[in-house]
């Protein structure tokens, strides 16, 4: 048997197969199954398959997140028709608005485990390789008939191989880490494949800062993306379990590539020699350093989503905004990716300093991300997010640029009016 | 299957947000409405001016971006017959084909397709034509080929349970 990679090995095990080749076609069993506000839509599919009742309702996850609280009354009704089927499938995972965004509420429940298989409805479940799952994205029709079927094709991917070396300087955090490697490939760079990192660099990092990683390498094109799972990781979900299922049981379950397997590509990154990069309008591999955009005025800071909505960055921009006042005409909107993000940087005092500095507070989700919540920029302003898209109309208003930026890019940004090198903070 | 219209030729990275725009996803759900706003954000001009057969050409990442199948189904409705690039985004190239609607890979079509020139695509025969010249494609992967037969994947999926249901009937 030759030497195999993350996804032949997560693929072969989700189908019940011994091992996979790369290219070739396997029935995967996903562990979870993923779907948000979209419910109600995917459900109506559903109901075009004459089943009374969903396959395997306890492998499905429902969180309400995409438009919560709901804005309008259609998006009320969306919100009531997935409770409806929630409730007469008796989906014991559902989430209500307010609990937070899909992918950091699966991770904080503990509902994916390192080396299985979660299908989602939506695009940036490549998300739980940080925790060393294989994540994948499909659309409302396939999860429909995996509701059906507990089945979905698949094929094995290529993979790329990632090696980080070194450490972050101060001011630089993994979101400039994978803006530099999409500008590096562009947004078509890893179109299909499994985008599988590796290096001592990794154990470094913090639980927070890991998940930005392969959440966005949705924007490559991955079809998933995989860091090798550790203590830290195992123990973080042992926390979430209360300890039902032991470090050490965790552990067991995680999947490693050999030594030797065959990888598309080998891609070195020393993140020593990183500084913080900005995505400038329309397109995610629009990526420049942060000197040739410093200086640009913006209207609105925006601190949240899947990607960047994180304790860790909350408190980063805390930190930077601690005594200090908003630029004049710059407002900043901070969204918690969940409700216990929340609580505790509620409790650590965090959104206190936020709101004595000027900010305003969303309910955990989405928010304006994709344009349906609240918090969409106006035709001609700028907006800096810590998001994952800049795509015209993302946020709503085609005419609004929008510039994508680690948290403390966003907010030393906030407190200058103008996108602002955090490490020039540092210095003065 | 043959189709036969006018190119609409489009750039590298056409993103599901200027297909079909976020903001609308929880409020649009007829699809003649989602036709209405197909590519707005990229072209106002399309969804008004586009006739039944219409084909689109378009550089290397089609649909790249979000998971959402409007993005797929709004073209459907406009009138679209086929999507032909030099690479697709891997979740609007299944939504495209579990829709019915080929995407097709093909760079020397796109190299030489022209705004508003007429073109015919057959599925079968794996070719396009563009004024007098043939490009040939690459066939469809197994699976591919069986849901584009019927349609769509929510018809083999019908399919395949009839089946589950007729052989557990003989057992």
């Amino acid at each position: 048997m030759s030497m195999q990679t993350f996804a032949q090995k997560a693929l072969a095990k989700s189908a019940g197969l011994q091992n996979v080749s790369i290219g070739s076609t396997v029935d995967a069993r996903p562990d979870r199954i993923l779907s948000h506000d979209n419910t109600a839509a995917i459900s109506t599919i559903f109901n075009q398959f004459g089943l009374e009742n969903v396959l395997q309702p306890e492998k499905l996850v429902v969180t309400l997140d995409h438009a919560a609280p709901p804005p309008t009354p259609i998006h009320a009704r969306n919100h009531a028709e997935v409770r409806k089927f929630v409730t007469r499938n008796n989906i014991e995972h559902f989430f209500e608005i307010g609990r937070g965004i899909c992918h950091q509420v699966i991770s904080e429940e503990a509902l994916i485990l390192p080396g299985q298989l979660i299908i989602g409805a939506d695009s940036h479940t490549t998300h739980f390789g940080w925790l060393g799952a294989f994540g994948a994205g499909v659309g409302r029709t396939e999860i429909a008939a995996l509701w059906a079927t507990g089945e979905l094709w698949m094929r094995v991917p290529n993979s790329i191989s990632v090696k980080l070396t070194g450490q972050l300087n101060s001011g630089v955090t993994t979101k400039d880490l994978c803006l530099h490697l999409i500008g590096q490939v562009s947004s078509d760079g890893g179109l299909y494949a499994s985008i599988e990192f590796s290096g001592e660099s990794i154990s470094q990092l913090s639980i927070d800062s890991r998940t930005v990683i392969p959440n966005m390498m949705a924007e490559l094109g991955a079809k998933n993306a995989y860091l090798p799972p550790d203590k830290q990781v195992f123990e973080w979900l042992a926390n979430k379990l209360k300890h039902r299922l032991s470090v050490e049981a965790i552990s067991k379950l995680a999947i490693y590539p050999d030594k030797g397997a065959t990888y598309l590509e080998v891609i070195e990154i020393d993140l020593e020699k990183l500084e913080p990069q900005v995505a400038a309008p329309h397109q995610v591999d629009n990526v420049q350093p942060i000197s040739v955009v410093a200086g640009k005025q913006v209207d609105q800071v925006f601190i949240g989503t899947c990607t960047n909505g994180r304790l860790e960055d909350i408190a980063i921009a805390a930190e930077i905004l601690k005594g200090q006042k908003l630029a004049t005409g710059t407002r900043m909107i901070i969204i918690p990716a969940s409700s216990q993000i929340l609580h505790s940087a509620v409790d650590l005092g965090y959104i206190s300093i936020l709101l004595d500095a000027g900010a305003t507070l969303g309910t955990p989700g989405c928010g304006p991300c994709m344009g349906n919540h609240l918090g969409v920029p106006a035709a001609g302003e700028t907006c800096l997010s810590t998001g994952n898209r800049n795509f015209r109309g993302r946020m709503g208003e085609p005419d609004a640029e929008i510039y994508l930026a680690s948290p403390a890019v966003a907010a030393a940004t906030a407190l200058t009016g103008a996108i602002t090198d955090p490490r020039s903070l540092e210095v003065s | 299957m043959k189709f036969s219209g006018q190119i609409w030729k489009y750039g590298d990275d056409i993103n599901t947000d200027v297909i079909f725009p976020g903001k609308y996803t929880y409020t649009l759900r007829d699809p003649k409405e989602m036709g209405k706003h197909a590519l707005e954000d990229l072209d106002p001009e399309f969804a008004s001016n586009v006739q039944n057969g219409d084909i689109i050409f378009a550089g290397k990442n089609f649909g790249n971006g979000s998971s959402r199948e409007q993005a797929v189904v709004c073209l459907k409705e406009a009138g679209v017959s086929a999507v032909v690039a030099i690479s697709f985004a891997r979740i609007w190239y299944r939504n495209a084909i579990n829709n019915g609607l080929p995407a097709i890979i093909c760079p020397e079509a796109v190299i030489a397709a022209v705004h508003g020139k007429h073109a015919t695509v057959n599925i079968e025969g794996r070719v396009i034509n563009i004024q007098d010249k043939t490009y040939s494609f690459p066939p469809f992967s197994e699976t591919a080929t069986e849901i584009l037969k019927y349609g769509s994947l929510i018809i083999y999926i019908q399919k395949k349970l009839a089946d589950i249901g007729n052989s557990k009937l003989a057992s």
